[in-house]
């Protein structure tokens, strides 16, 4: 019954000079599946988010991402990358191009789409996320929760067989929180598979199909969202919920 | 004095404005070709190749760490020796303002891409966005909107850094004061002359350039 292995990733560690940040960490995604990443501040959790698609690249172990060995130095990780799908807490929306141009710039350029199909496409999704009346503005002129609704239409643009969140709506005013997760539900819903690192704890309980707690860069405790958040078992988990929730 | 002055600008006003002239392009053909040298220099020193790195790090210490006359003479000296075309004062002299001035535009190209946010080039690569079309559609240009303002100040400088080359009396303006304080012997005129006219051009292009930049910003934060 288990779905396809989409990232598998083994006896990962990462250090920065002395600082260990990722600590032997084996873990698979699978597809469809919505996972969400929980833990203190300083726990590894938005590294590990960043070496699965390899922004960060592992001191040493593997990421392998439908099979494919991403640390080779011999594949196009380009071409892998852009299955990958990531968006970042301080949204890093192309402020010199318009948001049309931020959604088509790379179909355009990497998968060689033309640009009659991929504007169609990007009004598509511009439509779906409300955002179809800022088309032919400067990303300036949006909010924050805009900025990052355009963030995610720019990456699912490129038809991503995953999509990865690092903290989405961290830096976002609290009004603006709302319309940002109710993107990501409604991806979830249909059947993305994601893996989001979040604060938002109420969120990852009612989305995620699994839950994972990292703390010192090692992976505390995975279950599903029901008994990680009621029935926790590990010390760290239990002192860490009982200081957020 | 003032009639001094009016008088002696009424009689050798072309002399001076050959010098402007000289002076103008002198400046534009430097910060020009400096534009291209130090463009090379800094992809060389971003590279993270260490030789080039090396090399990059003597040539712009080694230029900025000594004084431009220095430099100036140097080159006067040395380059028709060292090259077997026959070379004027006035190509040496170009030459070597062109080099002097690679170092420091050099600079104003790094420090203007590396100025671009690190999250921009994370969001490009993780959206499958090659190195290359990263730094082509990504980082130039909103690089570009911190180099040019910058290159402007230089443009700017290199227009009274130029007078260094009335030395090697190359036509431009300091030379024209030269000229006419040789011809009448009314040194301090003719000097102020050469001031003025120094302080007008550069008081309207620094105006202008602060405007340019306004513009600049004006289109996105």
């Amino acid at each position: 019954m288990k779905a396809k292995e989409l990232i598998r990733v083994e006896s990962l560690n990462k250090s920065f000079g002395d600082l260990k940040v990722l600590n032997n960490i084996t873990e698979s995604i699978y597809d469809g599946e919505v996972v969400s990443i929980i833990g203190p501040s300083g726990s590894g959790k938005s590294t590990f988010l960043r070496c699965l698609n390899l922004l960060e690249r592992p001191t040493s172990g593997k990421v392998y991402f439908e099979g494919v060995d991403l640390s080779d130095k011999k594949i196009n990780l380009d071409k892998h990358r852009q299955k990958i799908g990531m968006v970042f807490q301080l949204f890093n929306v192309f402020p010199h191009l318009k948001v049309i141009d931020n959604i088509t710039l790379t179909p355009i350029l990497e998968k060689k789409i033309q640009r009659e199909e991929a504007e169609k496409k990007a009004d598509e999704l511009l439509e779906r996320v409300g955002l179809i009346d800022k088309r032919d503005v400067y990303p300036t002129k949006l909010s924050g929760g805009q900025k990052q609704r355009l963030a995610i239409i720019r990456a699912l643009a490129m038809d991503p067989k995953v999509m990865l969140f690092d903290e989405p709506t961290s830096a976002l005013d609290p009004e603006m929180v709302k319309e940002v997760l109710e993107v990501i539900r409604g991806l979830a819903l249909s059947g993305m598979t994601i893996v989001i690192v979040t604060h938002e704890m109420g969120f990852a309980k009612e989305v995620s199909d699994r839950v994972i707690f990292m703390a010192d860069g090692m992976i505390q405790e995975k279950d599903t969202p029901d008994e990680i958040f009621n029935n926790p078992k590990n010390r760290r988990t239990i002192e860490f919920l009982s200081k957020v929730l | 004095m003032i009639d001094t002055v009016i008088m002696l600008w009424g009689k050798y006003y072309y002399v001076y404005i050959d010098g402007l002239l000289g002076t103008l392009w002198l400046a534009a053909l430097t910060v020009f070709a400096a534009t291209l040298l130090g463009t090379v220099i800094a992809i060389m020193k971003l590279s993270k190749i260490k030789i080039l790195d090396l090399f990059t790090s003597v040539y712009i210490g080694v230029l900025r760490g000594t004084p431009i006359l220095l430099q100036l003479y140097f080159f006067w000296l040395v380059l028709p020796k060292a090259v077997p075309i026959n070379l004027s004062d006035t190509a040496c002299i170009i030459i070597a303002l062109i080099v002097n001035a690679s170092s420091y535009v050099a600079e104003v190209i790094r420090a203007g891409i590396q100025a671009v946010d690190k999250g921009q080039v994370e969001a490009a690569r993780s959206l499958g966005l090659s190195s290359v079309n990263t730094m082509k559609k990504i980082i130039l240009p909103q690089a570009v909107k911190n180099i040019l303002p910058a290159l402007g100040n230089e443009y700017i400088s290199m227009i009274k850094q130029t007078s260094l080359a009335s030395v090697f009396f190359v036509q431009e303006l300091m030379t024209s004061y030269k000229t006419v304080q040789s011809a009448t012997f009314l040194a301090i005129p003719s000097l102020i002359i050469a001031g003025v006219i120094y302080l007008i051009v550069t008081t309207v292009l620094t105006k202008g350039l602060s405007v340019f930049e306004r513009r600049l910003q004006a289109n996105e934060s």
